[in-house]
C-alpha cells in the first residue's frame, strides 16, 4: 500500500501522469509472466491466449 | 550522535559507507570481500565492516540513504523506450522483468536485505533516496577542503542527468545545470571502450592507457558526426551512431562503417595502430570538452575551486590538462569518484542537506588519505599467516622498512599490505605491489608475470611529496593518484631517430626516462604524492628508498591480478603472492621471502578470475 501512495505520489510531483496507462500493461503482463513461471496456475494462463 | 549510513548497489561497485555526527568513519566496497570485480549485489559484507568498524548495530544507525531515486530511474527507462518504440523491444523485455520484480520496489527489497544484517532492524521509515549525481556532488564537495566550490559530476547515466555542475557553498549544494540522457560523455567514452574490444565500466582505463600509444587523427571525424560540442562544452550526441538506448550493444553498423572495422573481438582480434589512434582521438575529444565546460564555468560563476567526482573524473589524464590549463586555482577530486563513492555522497547529502548541519572547513580534505577500510592487528596477521602454512619473520618497524627498500632496490617485486584499505580503485600505499621504477624491464616484468595484464599498460609512480616538483611538472598534491603530469624535462632520456621512428607498443622497450617502469610512452605519468601526515610507513619506506638509491619514487600499482578485486585481507595478500611471481610480502610487521615458502602452497592463481 505505501508503495502505491509513494508512486502516485511521484507521478504527482513528476507531473507524469501519462505514464499510467503503460506501468498498468506493464504490471498485469509482468504479474502474468511471473505467475506463469513454474506456478500451478501457468497451464491456465497458456490457454488465455 | 547521528549515525548515518550510505549505500550503493544494484548497477555496478556497490559500497556501503558510515558517518557518524558527519565524521567520514568507514567505508568499503563489496568486491573486496566477495572477490568478484565491481560486484554489483546488496553489499552485505561491506555493511557487515561498516557497522562492526563503527562498533554499532544496524538497528542503532538513524538513517539510512540510499545513493539513488529508483522511480526517477524507471521513469527515464520507460520514457526512453516510449519514444524509441517500437525499437528496443528486445533491451526492454530484458530489462522490465527485474524492475517489475524487484528494482521498482527498493525500499521493500531494501528493508528485507537489511534484515538480514540485522534481524532487530525494524524501521522502514529510515530508508530514504538521495539522487544519483547529487551523491556524486556531495561527495566530491562535503569532504573537500573547500568553503566554496563549483562541483562538475559527470558519468555514464544516473537517473536522467549524465552531467552536473552544482554549486557547493558551507554546507550547501545546489545543482545549476544538467545534461541529461541520452547525451552522455561517460557513455560516449564506454562506446569506444567497447569498440576497442574492452569491457564496457571496466576496460575504460586501458583505453586511456592505450591512448598515448595512438594519433589523434579520428578527432574531427568524431566531432563531424558523433557529438556537437557548444562553446561552453555542453554537447549532444547523435544517436544515429549509438545503440544504447535501444540495442544490447554500444554502437551500430552506423558507426562501425564510419570507422571502417568492426568492433575489436578481444579474444581473437589484435590490438592495432587502429585502435591506439582511436583511442587517442576519443581521449582528446573527452578532454577537450572538460576544458571547454572547466573554462565556461570558470567564467560564469567565478569560483577558483574545482570539485570533480563521477566516473569520468578518474579520467586522470583529463584531470591532469585540467589542472595545467589553470582554469582553476584548486582542484580536488573524490578518490572514489565512480558509483561506490556514491554510498557515501548519499549519506553526506543527507547529513548537511537534510538535517542542515554545519560544516566546518579545514585546509585538510576530510578523506583520511582514503583509508577507509579494514585494518589488521600484526597478531592477527601472524596468527592467519601460520594458520596458511606461511613462513615469515616477525621485524621491528625500522628494519623492516630497510630490508623492504633493499628489496626494491634489488629490483624485486614486494607485495605491500598495511593499515586500512583503500576506499576507491586506486591503491595508495595500504594494499600495493611495489617496484624499482629505475628498472628497464620492471613494466614489462610486472604486467606479464606479477598482473598478467597487457604489456602496453603504464604503472603509476608514488613519490615524496617534498620532490614532486623535482620530478614531475607537478607542484600540487595529488594524494589519490587522480592527476597525470609529464616527467620533468631533464630526466627524460629523449628519443633517437631509429627509435622515433618505432610505433604503438614497439615504443614501450625504449628507455625513456631516468625512471621508465613508470614513465608512459608519451612522458606522462600518473602520479601518487605521499605525505607522512596520511601514511607515515609507507613515506618512511619511500624516502628510506631514497637513501640508497637518491630515487624518491617508486612503482605502486594495486596488489592484486587482472580481473581480480584488490586484496582486501592478509589471506587474499597470502594467496595472490603464492599465485603470482612476487618476491617478497610485507604484511603489518610480517615479512615473507617467496623462496622460502612451501612450494606446495602455490595455486594456479589467475585461473580463479574471470579477465576484464
Amino acid at each position: 500500500m505505501d508503495f502505491i501512495k509513494e508512486f502516485f505520489e511521484f507521478l504527482k510531483i513528476r507531473k507524469k501522469y501519462w505514464l499510467l496507462p503503460i506501468i498498468f500493461v506493464l504490471v498485469i503482463f509482468g504479474g502474468l509472466i511471473i505467475l506463469s513461471q513454474g506456478s500451478a496456475i501457468a497451464p491456465f494462463i497458456y490457454t488465455i491466449f | 550522535m547521528t549515525k548515518i549510513l550510505g549505500i550503493s548497489a544494484f548497477y555496478h561497485d556497490s559500497a556501503a559507507a558510515i558517518i557518524i555526527d558527519g565524521k567520514i568513519i568507514a567505508a568499503a566496497q563489496e568486491e573486496r570481500f566477495s572477490r568478484k570485480k565491481h560486484d554489483p549485489k546488496y553489499p552485505y559484507n561491506a555493511i557487515e565492516f561498516v557497522l562492526n568498524f563503527a562498533k554499532v548495530k544496524l538497528s542503532e544507525i538513524d538513517h539510512i540513504v540510499f545513493f539513488e531515486k529508483p522511480f526517477l530511474k524507471f521513469e527515464r527507462i520507460l520514457e526512453t523506450y516510449v519514444a524509441m518504440a517500437p525499437r528496443g523491444f528486445l533491451q526492454f523485455s530484458k530489462a522490465m522483468p527485474s524492475w517489475l520484480r524487484e528494482k521498482l520496489f527498493q525500499k521493500k527489497m531494501l528493508f528485507n536485505l537489511l534484515k538480514k544484517n540485522d534481524i532487530n532492524f525494524n524501521e522502514i521509515s529510515k530508508i530514504s533516496f538521495s539522487e544519483h549525481h547529487l551523491s556524486h556532488a556531495a561527495s566530491a564537495f562535503f569532504p573537500s577542503p573547500f568553503e566554496e566550490a563549483i562541483v562538475l559530476t559527470a558519468d555514464g547515466v544516473g537517473e536522467w542527468a549524465t552531467t552536473t555542475v552544482a554549486v557547493g557553498k558551507k554546507n550547501s549544494l545546489k545543482i545549476k545545470k544538467e545534461i541529461h540522457f541520452p547525451h552522455s560523455l561517460g557513455l560516449l567514452y564506454s562506446a569506444f571502450t567497447y569498440y576497442t574490444g574492452f569491457k564496457v565500466n571496466s576496460g575504460e582505463y586501458k583505453l586511456m592507457g592505450l591512448a598515448p600509444y595512438g594519433d589523434p587523427k579520428y578527432i574531427d571525424l568524431i566531432q563531424k558526426n558523433l557529438i556537437h560540442i557548444k562553446d561552453d562544452g555542453s554537447f549532444r550526441l547523435n544517436q544515429d551512431y549509438f545503440n544504447y538506448t535501444t540495442g544490447l550493444s554500444m554502437t551500430n553498423k552506423k558507426f562501425h562503417n564510419l570507422f571502417g572495422q568492426n568492433p575489436r573481438d578481444s579474444k581473437k582480434d589484435k590490438i592495432t595502430q587502429f585502435h591506439m589512434d582511436i583511442a587517442s582521438s576519443i581521449q582528446k575529444v573527452t578532454e577537450d570538452i572538460m576544458i571547454k565546460i572547466c573554462r565556461s564555468l570558470r567564467k560564469e560563476f567565478n569560483i577558483p575551486n574545482l570539485c570533480l567526482a563521477g566516473g569520468v573524473a578518474l579520467n586522470c589524464v583529463a584531470n591532469g590538462k585540467i589542472l595545467k590549463e589553470k582554469i582553476f586555482e584548486n582542484i580536488w577530486i573524490q578518490p572514489a569518484a565512480g558509483d561506490a563513492g556514491g554510498s557515501l555522497g548519499a549519506a553526506l547529502a543527507f547529513w548537511y542537506l537534510e538535517l542542515n548541519k554545519d560544516r566546518e572547513v579545514t585546509n585538510k580534505d576530510r578523506m583520511n588519505g582514503s583509508y577507509l577500510g579494514p585494518s589488521f592487528g600484526n597478531e592477527e596477521i601472524k596468527n592467519k599467516l601460520n594458520n596458511l602454512g606461511a613462513k615469515f619473520e616477525i621485524l621491528e618497524e625500522d628494519v623492516l622498512i630497510e630490508k623492504t627498500a633493499d628489496d626494491l632496490s634489488k629490483g624485486n617485486a614486494v607485495g605491500w599490505f598495511q593499515g586500512r584499505m583503500e576506499f576507491g580503485p586506486r591503491a595508495l600505499g595500504g594494499r600495493s605491489i611495489l617496484g624499482d621504477p629505475r628498472s628497464s624491464i620492471m613494466q614489462k616484468n610486472l604486467n606479464l608475470k606479477v598482473k598478467y595484464r597487457e604489456s602496453f599498460r603504464p604503472f603509476a609512480p608514488s613519490i615524496l611529496r617534498d620532490n614532486v616538483n623535482d620530478w614531475f611538472e607537478l607542484n600540487e598534491d595529488s594524494p589519490y593518484m587522480l592527476l597525470v603530469a609529464n616527467i620533468k624535462k631533464e630526466k627524460q632520456k629523449q628519443m633517437t631517430e631509429d627509435e622515433k621512428k618505432l610505433f604503438g607498443i614497439e615504443k614501450l622497450n625504449i628507455k625513456r626516462s631516468e625512471i621508465p617502469a613508470v614513465t608512459h610512452v608519451d612522458y606522462s605519468a600518473r602520479i601518487q604524492t605521499v605525505s607522512s601526515d596520511t601514511n607515515k610507513k609507507y613515506y618512511d619506506l619511500i624516502k628510506k628508498f631514497k637513501d640508497k638509491t637518491n630515487c624518491p619514487v617508486i612503482v605502486n600499482t594495486s596488489f592484486n591480478v587482472r580481473g581480480e578485486p584488490i586484496v582486501n585481507t592478509p589471506e587474499d595478500a597470502f594467496n595472490c603472492f603464492m599465485g603470482t611471481e612476487l618476491d617478497n610480502l610485507v604484511i603489518g610487521n610480517c615479512y615473507l621471502i617467496k623462496k622460502y615458502q612451501n612450494p606446495a602452497l602455490k595455486k594456479d592463481y589467475t585461473k580463479n578470475f574471470e579477465l576484464d
